[in-house]
């Protein structure tokens, strides 16, 4: 039993709009006529938030607030920015700094999210039913602070990056992903159902990547450590074997990147080296 | 137009007034004995403090460093942003904020005067194209001078004249203020991946040491009567165990003080205060280096005082810089300024619960402290370095008041809160010797005759803080002073209301001050000339012709002539 906030865009915007006001943390405790003077900026102009979208309330029970986005909010950035409770619930794709600083509360994409879906995430848990951008999870341009703490789930395909600089928490792809998956990361982990396009872990420090899938092949500042019949990613049993490398020794590093074994058999020769 | 600023509190430590309810007159600029009261623009100060603008001595808010640092930090520029108004234009950046927002920053605090102490001066032109487009402030910035070939070659062959002529030469074309020095031939080593490890280590392939190039280019100071003295960065800046070596700088100069005047500033103090011999066992050395400088007077420092937040260090001290990087691991800048100097640029964060970090923290406030005599210490936090500009009014609280660092104490390392000396340091400076910290003292140091006070015939460049030192104890209710400081009522600049309440009204442009040396003869034999330029065109990418910049490219050009005999 909650308060339910429906919120559709008025019509199809052609530049990006920043609507970091969607939030439950700023919708908590204002009436509706409050909610609709909020401000948000549309491309470099300056509007009211009920100019771009239509506000109703759905049901108005004492519990959690559910902000409920119905509609194309591809070209709308920071949803649920920096949010601590509450849920929000897409339904249509979402643009780029979804729930970015996020730290508590849940968000739910029933389509695509744009690039850094989850950046600087100190908790909480997105999921995605569609594909990603890129660098999920990761921090604002020159910024180190990756994500701390946090699920991220995306159920379809992310791109380059993803957990860029992490610092812990959880990041599950069950797609594929592109190139530098767990980039300079520092702790946490990355599961990868899918394939990845390669460059895994590159200048990684410590945490662990998964991939199920295919990946080309493993940077050489990586070394084999040894093979593993299986991997607990959040209490759940992967089954492998999986090849399992050290790096990045050129970073000084000690992370751990777990490839499978079965369908990455141009990887054996790695094999050799275990003796 | 004139103005007549009534009843306010005026403190002008250079005239010893000190509290005193008093009207200031201003006309054309410049402070007067009284104006018609009918015609001038009255201000109501009542209840309010009036001082001199603020002077900062040493903040790095200019030049080729200042903007890599600003192009290696986004992160630092996305949360802090102003919007344009119809006056002034938009800018971003915290600890690094951009051109126009820097002198907006600094006059909603009151200061209008800044000097960016160190160009590279092959970067002169840069840099003062960026104190062009600072508005409001009136500016003056030094030129490296500590690892220049030609000053070391001079130095090596004792050829102080000839030194003194081409330091005189530099500081025309440059358009320069002061010497600054940054680790004395430290920085030259640098070039082949060394560093000098204390005053009497030799520069590789110079054979000169750090203490010949100071005391050399304090002669050569003396012999120009340049009206600053040299500008130090001490050697072994940052390393633990410095604190001998600052003091081992500023005795090395003691007998070249003919009268009280000082010859010799350290600046950002803190960052060369450091006892023991490595960062476990680290500590205080502010009580050492305050009671050389309380029996002394011919040394000048200032705090380099550090804030607990994210900033972004840069210095000319490579080496230095180097060693932050390999401390911190955060991405860096590293540069070797072709035969001048080099620089750094690393971000980096200061945590109450480091123990280093803490230490440092204290270490600033008890030598802003321990030394009695505030005209020789000054306040600044070598912004970006120790913390962004902006953070002044927290330092003058924790000056103020010994509740506010005792808040402050309470949080930082347990560790550094048992070996910090504050807790026994019951000294609360007062309005008059933060006006003298901040102003007057800072004046005095520069030799800006028309600065720093508020007599008769000084430019009327006024700041005024709303808050009334009868009914406020700044003991107690630090915070308040912390908000006056933070945006002065009223700052006014050569005459002009240029903000009001934290509100910028009025955008002029400052001042760029610069030494312009009338010699008894020509600068230059033609033989040396003939040297110069064939070394140019030997050593540097840019051609003699190029370098010099002239005065037209000043946009506001305030030439300071220094009469000279070589």
């Amino acid at each position: 039993m909650k308060i339910i906030i429906q919120v559709t865009p008025r019509y199809q915007f052609k530049v990006p709009v920043y609507a970091e006001c969607i939030s439950p943390n700023v919708f908590e405790g204002k009436g509706l006529e409050e909610i609709s003077r909020l401000e948000v900026w549309e491309g470099n102009r300056r509007r009211r938030l009920n100019e771009l979208f239509k506000l109703e309330l759905v049901k108005d029970e004492e519990g959690e607030l559910t902000i409920n986005l119905v509609g194309n909010f591809s070209k709308v950035r920071g949803i649920g920015a920096k949010m601590s409770k509450g849920r929000i619930i897409v339904d249509g794709d979402a643009g780029m700094h979804l729930g970015e600083g996020m730290s508590g509360g849940e968000i739910i994409v029933n389509g695509s999210a744009g690039s850094w879906a989850g950046g600087s995430m100190r908790g909480g848990r997105i999921e995605i039913k569609g594909s990603a951008g890129d660098y999920i999870g990761a921090p604002y341009r020159g910024s180190n602070e990756g994500m701390k703490a946090g699920l991220i789930i995306v159920h379809g395909d992310a791109g380059r990056e993803v957990g860029c600089l992490m610092r812990g928490g959880l990041v599950k792809i069950y797609g594929s992903v592109r190139h530098f998956v767990g980039i300079n990361m520092v702790d946490g982990t990355i599961f990868v159902r899918g394939d990845c396009a390669g460059k895994a872990g590159a200048g990684m420090r410590n945490g662990r990547i998964i991939i199920c899938g295919r990946i080309p092949s493993v940077l050489p500042t990586f070394t084999i450590d040894s093979i593993r019949p299986n991997v607990d990613v959040d209490g759940e049993r992967i089954p492998g074997p999986f090849y399992r490398f050290i790096g990045d020794i050129a970073d000084g590093g000690e992370g751990k990147l777990f490839v499978s074994k079965v369908t990455n058999p141009h990887l054996s020769h790695y094999e050799k080296y275990l003796q | 137009m004139s103005l007549l600023i009534k009843n306010g509190f005026v403190y002008d430590p250079v005239n010893g007034i000190d509290g005193e309810v008093m009207d200031i007159a201003v006309e054309g600029g410049r402070i007067v004995e009284k104006v018609d009261e009918r015609e001038a623009h009255i201000i109501d100060a009542s209840g309010m403090i009036v001082m001199p603008g603020g002077i900062d001595i040493h903040t790095h808010i200019a030049g080729a460093e200042v903007n890599s640092g600003r192009l290696l930090r986004p992160e630092d520029h996305v949360y802090d942003f102003e919007p344009k108004t119809a006056i002034t234009r938009s800018g971003v950046g915290h600890s690094i904020p951009s051109t126009f927002t820097t002198g907006y920053r600094y006059a909603r605090m009151g200061y209008t005067f800044v000097c960016n102490p160190s160009m590279p001066p092959l970067e002169a032109r840069h840099t003062h194209e960026e104190l062009e487009d600072t508005p409001i402030v009136d500016k003056a910035t030094f030129p490296l001078l500590g690892d220049w070939w030609f000053v070391l070659e001079y130095l090596r062959d004792g050829l102080i004249k000839e030194c003194a002529e081409h330091v005189a030469w530099m500081i025309m074309a440059t358009k320069g203020y002061a010497i600054k020095i940054v680790n004395p031939g430290g920085l030259e080593a640098w070039g082949f991946g060394r560093n000098v490890r204390d005053l009497d280590d030799q520069v590789p392939y110079f054979n000169v040491t750090p203490r010949e190039i100071i005391r050399g280019l304090c002669i050569v100071n003396k012999i120009l009567s340049l009206p600053h003295t040299i500008h130090v960065h001490t050697n072994r800046l940052g390393q633990p165990g410095n604190y001998i070596t600052t003091i081992k700088t500023m005795d090395c100069v003691k007998d070249l003080a003919t009268s009280d005047k000082p010859v010799i500033h350290i600046t950002h103090c803190q960052f060369s205060a450091f006892k023991g011999d490595s960062w476990a066992n680290m500590k205080s050395g502010a009580e050492d280096i305050a009671k050389y400088v309380n029996s002394h007077s011919h040394a000048t420092l200032d705090m380099g005082q550090i804030i607990f937040t994210d900033t972004t260090t840069m210095t000319a001290d490579g080496p230095w810089q180097y060693t932050l990087y390999e401390l911190s691991g955060n991405k860096w800048v590293n540069h070797d300024v072709e035969v001048e100097t080099s620089s750094g640029i690393v971000p980096f964060r200061y945590r109450r619960k480091s123990y280093v970090h803490a230490t440092m923290w204290s270490i600033g406030l008890e030598l802003a402290l321990l030394i009695n005599d505030p005209w020789k210490i000054y306040l600044t936090t070598d912004h970006p370095n120790g913390g962004p500009f902006t953070s002044y009014p927290k330092i003058i609280s924790w000056l103020m008041s010994r509740r506010a660092r005792e808040k402050t104490l309470e949080k930082i390392n347990r560790k550094a809160r048992a070996r910090s000396l504050l807790p026994s340091i019951d000294r609360e400076l007062t309005f008059y010797e933060i006006a003298i910290l901040t102003r007057a003292g800072q004046a005095k140091a520069l030799g800006l005759k028309s600065k720093g006070h508020l007599g008769v015939g000084a430019d009327a460049d006024i700041a005024i803080y709303n808050i009334n030192p009868r009914l406020v104890d700044p003991a107690r209710d630090y915070k308040t002073v912390r908000r006056a400081f933070s945006n002065a009522a009223y700052t006014i600049k050569g005459g002009k209301i240029v903000a009001k309440m934290g509100e910028i009204i009025n955008v002029p442009d400052g001042r760029t001050y610069w030494i312009n040396f009338n010699m008894d003869c020509d600068v230059f034999s033609q033989r040396d000339l003939a040297d110069l330029r064939r070394k140019f065109r030997e050593y540097w990418t840019v051609e003699y012709e190029n370098y010099i910049i002239p005065e037209s490219y000043l946009k506001v050009s305030a030439p300071i002539t220094v009469r000279v005999g070589v």
